[in-house]
């Protein structure tokens, strides 16, 4: 079954065409990879999506349900999870508070004037801290953590709403090999025990054609490629792009 | 109106928008290029035109006498702000922005009392300038010579900075490092010699507008803080950064007060409307409007918000149960104040926890909202004149005063936080300083209603708490348990929320949270704390005047937020309670208590630049990062 449909979506900067009428779906509890050169337009793609940017033109649609233009704070209440290309967190917090504002959010417990925000939804938010392999730092300000675990912190906090979609740019950035495929081997599992469909972009290949069932090829704007990680390896457009002219 | 009545003010607005211009592009000029927002601006246009005067009396009545003068005390001003910047600001170029602001502020204590001190209380009359005393007719008018010249010095002035800044190498370094900061580091500028530069720069056109108005305009002491407001509200309008739009500002504001005089008295639809009353007010309007509008200002652009260093976000962590033992215990102790303290000590603690009060509220923006706000004094205000006008004109107890003043403070919060957190930065405080100026020049001029400049006299506490202990120990319950109350909320996850929107607004909606939702209730939250103050001190004092909302209000609130620490719970407690009683303290013993409290804080700022709390708790932990 599809959950999000990207039907014919546009962005202009000036002159720059980001994004040119791109569509493509995701199915429910799929990995789809969306790969390309840099400047191809993934992260204005993600942008779109998440509702952090309006598109000029084209439509978002989640499990049906148009969301085109929703605010991000939309989308969490309709399950979308999302990391950023440069992953960023509550500096002044500590790393188990991050997860606990999250949650209780996700509660509609976010406004409250009363209450001791560290109490709350402590249990789960073990539990979260405890699925990206954090539980050990939780305590920590969470300014204080390497970038891998930066990213890691992000993850719990883009599954605190339980989301049904998960959108990671770049979530494996900066970190060093044997991280990036634990990373995502976490995000599989999860995937795959809670149906959850993860959209994610990759500069690097090994990840791409490790853990996605699925890859859209971007370049300037337009959508070149999609199909099975085998029917985008012999695609002479995707060869062109990766390899050169010459290839 | 008639026409020539138009055009006399007409005239008179586009001359002062000449001066206007030049003082707002030298801020605009130091801004942009080292993002300080520098208060001390207003005051060396103050000393400009005490320093033309005085130049001007011992150099002769000639017109070169004059001339010299205007001259002499343009650079020497410029001097005055190359040495602010060497002494004082580039020792803390690295620390938050808002402890640069701080110093500023320290600057401004410490001049007004120089003057105060060399030229004494009185306002002094400048000359007129020799040769120009006469006047050109136009339209049936006589326009003094001086304006005409004026009028003209402006865009020729706008000309000179347009060419200084696009054909000299010194200019070309000016525009890129206010484009680009980091650029100009990496190209290898010096950008230590830039930066004083153009202090230098911005201080001589701001002294040569206050030098250049001595014809026009009596020295007094209090044309600093009018002069910096009137040049924020330009630079605000025009676009931060943009000497254009500056220009434009300046003669748009000059020409609106122009229209306003002009207009005097109107009947309208059987309405008597005052249009020269509005003069005080309207330059708020338009910047009010124009953020509302346009949040960047006529030519403006987007900027980051008033932070603090990257890196200097001090983890909050939540208070453990003995900070709360600790600090019911000494609540109780300040009750026990009345055995040992005579009366006097009694009614300077009673301030002090009023500040307290006031200062926490502040903090509450600024802190953990990360909203910083220049005008806090508004709310104070309202609540202060909402307890007298409940008293004197409905006869109210005072308790219900005290109950009905933080819902009117908060009120008025819920109206200016809605347009305030559609802004960021400067802007952001920029907008709450034009707030709180139109509420004040409201109490100022509504005569029938707020008794004016003479304010509400005899506002008495009611006989059970008309004793001195009682009122302190009522003053102590309230003002411990509002602040109790915004530290709970802090910690609750509302406070939560507040801060995540300022530590990375991106990720805070990603989750779900509505940044601007959150910073606009933080306002009536901060609001109502800050109401209460006010109410309590219009109750100490007897009476209120529109003072109690003056700007300078709003500076003590942020000097006693900043001297504490504003990222530590206490820190603006001990700040206001520090401020509070030096400034008694002082007074005492010497009239220039601006003097020495603004030494003092320079002092502090620059050996503990994390504010007193913040730093000693840096020592108290052994230096450790
Ligand atoms: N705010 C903006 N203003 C102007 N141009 C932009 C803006 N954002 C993106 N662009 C341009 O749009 C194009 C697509 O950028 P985008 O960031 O989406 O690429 P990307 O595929 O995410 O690249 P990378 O792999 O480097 O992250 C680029 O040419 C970029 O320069
Ligand atoms: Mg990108």
């Amino acid at each position: 079954m599809t959950l999000l449909t990207i039907d014919h979506l546009e962005k202009h900067y000036g002159g720059v065409h980001a994004v040119a009428g791109v569509s493509f779906s995701v199915a429910s509890g799929e990995r789809v990879a969306l790969i390309g050169p840099n400047g191809a337009g993934k992260t204005t793609c993600f942008n779109m999506i998440g509702g952090q940017i309006r598109p000029d033109a084209g439509r978002v649609l989640l499990g049906g349900e148009d969301i085109t233009g929703a605010p991000p704070r939309a989308l969490f209440r309709k399950g979308v999870g999302r990391t950023f290309q440069i992953a960023t967190t509550f500096g002044s917090m500590t790393v188990r508070e991050n997860v606990q504002l999250a949650l209780l959010s996700h509660a509609r417990r976010a406004l409250r004037f009363l209450g001791e925000a560290t109490d709350a939804a402590a249990e789960e938010a073990r539990a979260l801290l405890a699925a990206v392999g954090l539980e050990t730092q939780a305590t920590r300000p969470c300014d204080q953590l390497a970038y891998g675990d930066v990213k890691r912190l992000e993850l719990a906090m883009a599954l605190a709403n339980a989301p049904r979609l998960l959108l990671m740019d770049e979530p494996t950035a900066g970190m060093a090999p044997r991280e990036r495929h634990e990373l995502m081997a976490l995000v599989s599992d999860i995937s795959a025990q809670r149906d959850l469909s993860v959209l994610f972009t990759e500069h690097d290949m090994d990840v791409v054609f490790g853990h996605a069932d699925r890859i859209v090829v971007l370049d300037r704007g337009r959508l070149v490629a999609q199909g099975s990680q085998e029917e985008v390896r012999v695609d002479p457009e995707v060869k062109r792009i990766y390899l050169g002219e010459s290839a | 109106m008639t026409f020539a009545d138009l055009l006399a003010q007409l005239v008179n607005g586009l001359a002062n928008a000449s001066t206007l211009f030049l003082l707002a592009s030298g801020l605009s000029l130091i801004f942009g290029v080292t993002r300080v927002v520098n208060f001390a601006h207003g005051s060396l246009y103050m000393i400009g035109t005490y320093g033309a005067i005085w130049l001007a009396e011992h150099l002769g009545g000639s017109g070169l006498g004059f001339w010299s003068a205007v001259l002499m005390a343009a650079c020497g001003v410029a001097l005055l702000g190359a040495l602010m910047e060497l002494a004082v600001l580039k020792r803390i170029y690295g620390a938050p922005e808002l402890f640069q602001l701080l110093a500023t502020f320290a600057v401004v204590l410490v001049v007004k009392d120089v003057a105060l001190m060399v030229w004494g209380p009185e306002d002094i009359l400048g000359p007129r300038a020799p040769g120009l005393t006469g006047a050109v007719e136009l339209a049936g008018q006589s326009i003094p010579e001086y304006d005409v010249l004026l009028i003209a010095l402006g865009p020729l002035v706008l000309l000179a900075l347009k060419l200084l800044l696009e054909r000299t190498r010194w200019g070309v370094l000016i525009r890129a490092a206010t484009e680009d900061r980091e650029m100009v580091g990496a190209l290898g500028v010096n950008q230590v010699w830039l930066f004083t530069s153009v202090f230098a720069l911005g201080s001589g056109l701001a002294g040569l507008a206050g030098a250049l108005q001595m014809p026009r305009e009596p020295a007094s002491l209090g044309l600093d803080l009018i002069a910096i407001t009137d040049a924020f509200v330009v630079v605000v309008v025009g676009g931060l950064g943009s000497l254009g739009g500056a220009f434009l500002a300046a003669l748009l504001i000059g020409i609106v007060k122009a229209l306003c005089f002009a207009l005097g008295t109107v009947e309208l639809f059987g309405f008597t409307l005052n249009f020269s009353k509005l003069t005080l007010v309207v330059e708020f309007v338009l910047m009010a409007l124009t953020l509302a509008l346009r949040p960047w200002g006529f030519a403006g652009r987007p900027l980051r918000g008033l932070r603090e260093a990257p890196g200097a976000i001090e983890h909050v962590r939540t208070p453990a149960r003995r900070f709360w033992v600790i600090a019911t215990a000494i609540a109780a102790l300040l009750a026990l104040l009345p055995a040992v303290a005579d009366d006097y000590a009694l009614v300077l603690a009673t301030d002090c926890a009023i500040f307290a009060l006031f200062a926490a509220s502040l903090h509450f923006l600024m802190g953990p909202g990360g909203l910083t706000s220049f005008g806090h004094a508004a709310y104070f205000g309202v609540g202060a004149y909402a307890a007298g006008l409940l008293a004197k004109q409905a006869g109210a107890s005072m308790l219900l005063a005290l109950v009905a003043a933080p819902f009117a403070a908060a009120a008025f919060a819920l109206v200016f936080g809605w347009f305030c957190v559609r802004l960021t930065g400067v802007y952001l405080a920029m907008l709450t300083l034009a707030f709180a100026q139109i509420v004040w020049s409201v109490a100022w001029q509504w005569d029938d209603v707020t008794g004016g400049s003479n304010g509400l006299v005899g506002v008495w506490p009611a006989p059970w708490a008309a004793d001195k202990t009682h009122f302190y120990w009522l003053t102590i319950a309230l003002c411990a348990g509002a602040i109790a109350l915004l530290w709970r909320v802090m910690h609750a996850p509302f406070g939560y929320s507040l801060r995540a929107g300022r530590d990375a607004n991106l990720r805070a909606d990603a989750i779900g949270i509505d940044v601007k939702r959150v910073q606009w209730i933080a306002f009536p939250a901060a609001g109502a704390a800050a109401g209460l103050a006010g109410a309590l001190y219009v109750y100490s004092k007897g009476s209120l005047a529109p003072d109690v909302m003056a700007i300078s209000r709003s500076v003590d609130g942020l000097v006693m937020v900043l001297l504490g620490g504003v990222q530590t719970l206490t820190g603006p407690i001990v700040g206001a309670v520090l401020f509070t009683w030096l400034q008694d303290e002082i007074l005492r013993r010497t009239e220039y208590w601006r003097l020495i409290l603004g030494l003092a804080i320079l002092g502090l700022v620059l050996l503990f630049p994390r504010g007193v709390v913040g730093s000693l708790r840096r020592v108290l932990r052994g230096g450790e990062a």
